[in-house]
C-alpha cells in the first residue's frame, strides 16, 4: 500500500515499514490526520443542527415579545421541579458519556460498558421525566391543535394547582389567551425535537453497548465513541438552552 | 518514524483528558444549574432571562471546551466552532433587525 508514497521518496518509505494500526484507512497518512478529519467531519454535522435548533429558539424569541402576556402566563403551568431534575438527570449522563469516552482511550472495557450503561439509562430517565410533563399537559388540555382548552388562562382561578403558585396571574383578554397555544406549540416543537434526539441517541447507545461487550472501542480506535460523546453533549447543549428560556425566565413577569 | 519533518501532517496528538477535568466540569455544571434557579425565584425584573441565558452561556462554554474536547483540539475544529457561532448569532441578528424595524405583530 501507499505507492504514492513510495515513488515519491522511495528510500524513506522503505526505512519505515507501516507500522500503523489496522483501523487507519489508506488515504490517512497518520491516523491523528484521520482522528482529526472525522473529528472535523462531526463538527460540520453538529453546526447544521445548531443551524436547527437555532430556527427554533429564534421563532420562540420573537414569538415571545409579540404574545408577552400569553407566554409569561402560559410558562407558568411548567413545573420547575421536574425541569430542574431533567437537568440535572442530563448533565449527569453527559458526565458518565465523557467517563466513557476516557476509559475508551485507556482501552478499559469493563469501565466503558458501566459508562455507556449508565449513560443509556440517565438518558431513559430524562425521558421518563419528560413523559410525566407532557402526560399533564395532555390531562389539562394543553396540546396544541388536538387538545387545547384555555381555560386556565381565561379563568386562572379554574386551575388551582397553578393558581396557588402564581396568585398574581391575571385572566387574559380572549385574543391573547389564545396566543398561549403557541406558546405550547413551541414548548412541544422544541422539546420532542430534543426528545428525538436523545431517542436517536439512546438507540445508539444500545448499539454501542452490544459492541462495546465484544471489545469494540477499546483497541485504540476511539472515533466511533468519540463522536458519539460529542452528539451527546450537544443535546445537552440544547437542554441547557431550553430548560431557562422555558421554565425559568417568566416566573416573576 | 524516521521520516523528515517536512512531510509529516499538521496533527497533534491525541490529548486525553483526565477524569478529574471531567468531575469538576461536571460539578460545576449542577452548581451552575443550583444557581440558575435559585436566581429565578428572585425577581430581578428584566435582568432574569440576561442572567439566565448568561449562566446557560457559561454552562455551554464548559462543555464544549471540556467535555466537547475542543481546548484540546486542532485549530480547525477551533475555528469551525467558533464560525459557526458566529454564523448563527449573525443568522438571529439579521432576522431580528427585520423583526424590530417593522410593524410585524402589531396588528
Amino acid at each position: 500500500m501507499s505507492d504514492s508514497h513510495a515513488v515519491a521518496h522511495g528510500s524513506v518509505a522503505e526505512a519505515h515499514p507501516h507500522e500503523h494500526p489496522s483501523y487507519q484507512r489508506h488515504h490517512f497518512e497518520t491516523i491523528e490526520q484521520q482522528f482529526d478529519t472525522t473529528n472535523f467531519a462531526m463538527w460540520l454535522f453538529l453546526l447544521t443542527e445548531v443551524m436547527f435548533f437555532g430556527g427554533l429558539f429564534t421563532a420562540y424569541l420573537i414569538m415571545r415579545n409579540w404574545y408577552y402576556p400569553a407566554f409569561v402566563e402560559a410558562s407558568h403551568q411548567l413545573n420547575v421541579g421536574w425541569g430542574t431534575a431533567n437537568t440535572a438527570v442530563l448533565i449527569t449522563s453527559s458526565f458518565t458519556m465523557a467517563m466513557g469516552v476516557w476509559n475508551a482511550e485507556l482501552r478499559r472495557k469493563g469501565g466503558l460498558v458501566l459508562c455507556l450503561v449508565l449513560t443509556f439509562i440517565l438518558g431513559l430517565a430524562f425521558l421518563g421525566i419528560k413523559t410525566i410533563e407532557y402526560h399533564e399537559k395532555w390531562e389539562k388540555h394543553h396540546i396544541p391543535g388536538i387538545r387545547y382548552s384555555e381555560s386556565s388562562f381565561l379563568n386562572p382561578a379554574s386551575d388551582p394547582e397553578v393558581h396557588k403558585s402564581y396568585p398574581d396571574d391575571k385572566p387574559l383578554a380572549p385574543d391573547m389567551a389564545a396566543h398561549t397555544e403557541m406558546y405550547f406549540f413551541l414548548y412541544f416543537a422544541m422539546t420532542g425535537m430534543h426528545a428525538l434526539h436523545m431517542i436517536i441517541g439512546i438507540a445508539i447507545l444500545s448499539f454501542m453497548i452490544f459492541r462495546a461487550r465484544a471489545g469494540a472501542y477499546t483497541t485504540g480506535h476511539v472515533t466511533y465513541v468519540e463522536n458519539f460523546g460529542l452528539y451527546w453533549h450537544f443535546v445537552d447543549i440544547v437542554w441547557i438552552f431550553l430548560f431557562p428560556l422555558l421554565y425559568l425566565i417568566s416566573r416573576h413577569q | 518514524m524516521n521520516e523528515p519533518a517536512s512531510h509529516e501532517p499538521e496533527n497533534q496528538e491525541h490529548h486525553i483528558v483526565s477524569p478529574r477535568i471531567y468531575l469538576a466540569v461536571g460539578a460545576a455544571l449542577l452548581v451552575g444549574t443550583g444557581l440558575t434557579v435559585a436566581v429565578s425565584f428572585i425577581d430581578l425584573g428584566v435582568f432574569n432571562p440576561i442572567i439566565a441565558l448568561a449562566i446557560a452561556v457559561v454552562k455551554a462554554t464548559l462543555v464544549v471546551l471540556f467535555f466537547m474536547h475542543v481546548k484540546y483540539s486542532t485549530k480547525l475544529t477551533k475555528l469551525t466552532v467558533i464560525s459557526g457561532i458566529f454564523v448563527f448569532l449573525a443568522l438571529i441578528g439579521m432576522t431580528l433587525s427585520d423583526y424590530i424595524s417593522r410593524a410585524w405583530g402589531r396588528w
